[in-house]
């Protein structure tokens, strides 16, 4: 199916945790910063606390691009929750690979409690580059038995 | 059977008017499980609250999810209410229909769909919480404040006369921070030290107050209550209970003519000194990077002259680890130096100073006793230009802030040279008068009409040396943009407040939020201004943002109180959110296989291992255990645990994969 990229709306799902980037996406809110509404935040204690299974129920479930976005290194609430999720992300996203998700729709970030500009540029520009990608189908396609868009080309 | 009840807030017109919060309950109606939906114009109010009360009594709701503003603004609000109700406080949830949706998104259909899609969310999240309940720990009743400015001493004292112990630490070899160089305050022109000596003499002698001077905190651990604080005592050279402070070592000492900090670098200080001579505690410290005895290894003159042999060469840092339950966090500021400025000579210029060396001049404590004289030959100045805004208000430096005091001390330093030099001349440049404040605008009007302070509304663009004069070049806004030049003995730069050049470091620390200024971030702007984000961490004073001192002291006490409050309990009970090993019934005992790789990712050093035995003592498997007190929740074992079986209450493994699934 081919979308029309001014059409296609995607889904983007957001892993946050609660002291740096949901307090930034409030601040956003207060500071009436408008974005992109495609967003929805899975609230977190702390990026650390998020399983990568996570991601993939996330594509699993429908979603076009994925967010995963805590404090800056250094300020973690938690000391060093931060570097865990990133340590675990490099490993992780070689396995992201091999399942087939392209890794242009995983983003990490760093944003602070007072960056609100920061989180709505980051999603209007996340939101951007995923259109650009179009819909995420590969998966539900692999469990349908149909090939992946790859084989096919 | 799960009977959720939904409540979605209108916030008055805040989420109202972007998003139609009826369409959002009847949608959320439909949903499975719920049974109850309705939405209100306040929900935070008295009836807003009733109406959840209510529903929970009358409908026998197992869960409650609010659709209304940030769960970090009202969840406590919520919770207490169905607390009052009867349920559980953690079986309510709040989807963040405000922050993250109303005040972010046009009013368009899918705003309304996106706050719909949030509440389902939530609504499959609570109908998996389970009742929690909180954990009681014991309160340290001791306060540990950092910095010993105005703001860090008013703080201690309160603390301390409310009958708690305080630790104060102070990184300079005396108390008084920055107000005690200033010569008089806005708008009264009070001598600064009459006013701030007594109250440092008043810490030194409290009962309750344990005082660290030339010290600095070395790391922080732990949570409300209960804090443990590692303090760096840097070594003095001098065994304090010795030395009387006579002074003689300070007449003595060859080195003579080191900058003085004090003094803002425009007078001298010796290697052995004190900061000022009505310093807190009146000892002095060596200044080892400077003293000819550890350059070279030869002097010890100092050692000669005192009488009580308190000199001690050799001396080491001391840590000292100190239990308390709670911080204040009051490490104020610097000013930016004269050297942050190209247009105005990168500080090459002596005749170019700032405000805080202006002060030193006017200072009757001053390098020159209070009369003001130019530092590059020591004559009176005739005519003397003050620029405001040297730095603040200008993106273009990196600086976007207002420094707020500028205006103020701008006028008052016109003033105090007006009253010591008649014949003088004082010019301000500046871009706007900001003068808000009790009295102040009269004060401003009193420089201008008074002591004639002539204002010119413009910048400057540059300043240059001419035949012994510097020419200042700026522009009158107020006469059609016409051009100035005056010919300047001194410029005055009102330059821009800054924090600290650690207070990054320091804030990493103590696992405390700051902004790209690097001030701290109170917890909110307007509800919770002197609290952190980090339970237990209060704040006061310029290090949170540029102040002046009536604001400092105020914020001060207003943490003080805030530290009181707390302290008026013997135990406080803090979140549930806390991790949890799983336990089966035996032969399995618990799906933890004893990797303890949660071990190796806890900061916070809460897995402990347990010993699970049959009746005989025989060891048949040792599983990971939590200890409660010590966990903070942040699930970095959940994310990490093989077997899954450590989970994270409140944010468990099902609740997030339903969160998920509902989308």
């Amino acid at each position: 199916m081919e979308f029309a990229v001014s059409a296609f709306e995607p889904k983007l799902v957001a892993f946050v945790c609660n002291w740096c980037t949901y307090a930034g996406a409030d601040l956003t809110g207060t500071s009436r910063i408008k974005y992109a509404p495609n967003v929805r935040l899975i609230r977190l204690p702390c990026t650390g606390r998020i399983d990568f299974m996570l991601l993939l129920q996330a594509f699993g479930k429908g979603a076009d691009g994925v967010i995963v976005s805590g404090c800056h290194p250094g300020d973690c609430h938690y000391t060093a929750g931060n570097f865990h999720a990133r340590r675990r992300w490099t490993l992780f996203r070689r396995l992201l690979d091999f399942v087939g998700v392209d890794l242009r729709r995983v983003h990490f970030a760093w944003v602070s409690a007072a960056e609100g500009a920061k989180w709505a540029e980051l999603v209007n520009d996340v939101k951007t580059k995923i259109q650009a990608l179009g819909p995420y189908d590969a998966f539900p396609k692999r469990l349908d038995g149909r090939p992946q868009p790859a084989e096919v080309a | 059977m799960p009977r959720i009840g939904v409540f979605i807030c209108h916030c008055g017109e805040n989420i109202g008017a972007t998003v139609d919060a009826a369409a959002v309950a009847k949608a959320a109606g439909e949903l499975p499980g719920v049974v109850h939906a309705v939405d209100y114009k306040y929900m935070c109010s008295d009836p807003g609250q009733n109406l959840i009360k209510e529903a929970i009594r009358e409908k026998k709701l197992t869960g409650v999810v609010v659709g209304a503003c940030s769960p970090r603004m009202h969840e406590p609000t919520f919770r207490r209410a169905c607390a009052e109700a009867g349920l559980n406080a953690f079986l309510c949830e709040m989807a963040n229909l405000r922050e993250h949706c109303s005040w972010v998104h046009e009013k368009l259909p899918e705003t309304t769909e996106k706050a719909i899609d949030l509440v389902r969310v939530m609504v499959e999240k609570v109908k998996r919480n389970r009742p929690l309940f909180p954990i009681n720990v014991p309160i340290t009743k001791t306060a540990l404040v950092l910095g010993g400015g105005i703001a860090g001493i008013q703080a201690a004292l309160d603390i301390a006369n409310a009958g708690h112990p305080v630790v104060l630490v102070e990184r300079e070899a005396s108390i008084g921070g920055h107000m005690a160089q200033l010569s008089e305050t806005f708008p009264t022109l009070d001598c600064s030290q009459c006013i701030l000596t007594p109250r440092m003499v008043e810490v030194a002698q409290h009962p309750n107050i344990r005082l660290y001077t030339y010290s600095e905190l070395e790391s922080l651990e732990g949570f409300i209550g209960n804090f443990k604080a590692v303090i760096r005592k840097k070594a003095r050279g001098i065994d304090e209970a010795t030395c009387t402070g006579c002074g003689a070592c300070i007449q003595k000492c060859p080195t003579k003519k080191i900058p003085s900090e004090f003094n803002a670098h425009l007078g001298h200080r010796t290697a052995i000194y004190v900061p000022f001579p009505q310093a807190v505690p009146n000892k002095p410290v060596i200044d080892r990077a400077h003293c000819t005895y550890y350059r070279t290894g030869k002097c010890k003159l100092c050692e000669r002259v005192c009488p009580t042999k308190a000199l001690r060469y050799d001396q080491e840092d001391l840590l000292v680890e100190v239990a308390v339950g709670a911080v204040v966090v009051a490490t104020g500021y610097e000013v930016k130096g004269t050297d942050f400025f190209p247009e105005y000579g990168y500080g090459r210029y002596k005749d170019v100073i700032t405000g805080l060396q202006f002060e030193r001049l006017a200072s009757a404590s001053g390098p020159t006793l209070g009369a003001i004289r130019r530092p590059s030959d020591g004559q009176v100045p005739e005519t003397v230009v003050f620029i405001a805004c040297a730095g603040s208000r200008d993106p273009a430096k990196g600086l976007h802030y207002c420094s707020k005091i500028c205006c103020m001390y701008t006028a008052k330093h016109a003033m105090l040279y007006k009253h010591k030099v008649h014949h003088g001349r004082p010019y301000v440049f500046y871009m706007d008068i900001r003068a808000g404040g009790k009295m102040y605008e009269e004060f401003v009007r009193r420089a201008i009409e008074e002591d004639q302070v002539s204002y010119i509304r413009g910048r400057v663009s540059r300043i240059y040396e001419k035949n012994g004069k510097l020419i200042v070049k700026g522009v009158d806004t107020l006469l059609n943009s016409r051009p100035v030049e005056i010919a300047a003995d001194l410029v005055v730069l009102a330059t821009a407040m800054v924090p600290q050049p650690d207070a990054e470091a320091l804030a990493q620390k103590m696992k405390i939020s700051y902004d790209g200024d690097r001030f701290l971030n109170e917890a909110h702007p307007k509800l919770r201004p002197v609290e952190m984000n980090t339970a237990g961490i209060f704040v006061a004073g310029a290090c949170q943002a540029p102040k002046d001192i009536p604001e400092t002291v105020a914020q001060a006490s207003g943490a003080a109180s805030k530290v009181i409050g707390l302290f008026s309990k013997d135990e406080l009970s803090r979140e549930p959110v806390v991790a949890v090993v799983n336990r089966t019934a035996p032969p399995l005992f618990s799906t933890c296989v004893g990797c303890f790789l949660c071990e190796t990712a806890c900061p916070y050093q809460a897995i402990e291992r347990e010993e699970i035995k049959d009746r005989n003592g025989n060891v048949l498997k040792t599983v990971a255990r939590v200890n409660q007190g010590v966990c903070q929740g942040c699930g970095t074992c959940v994310a990490l645990c093989r077997s899954k079986s450590i989970d994270l209450q409140g944010f468990t493994n099902e609740q997030v994969f339903a969160e998920l699934v509902a989308l």
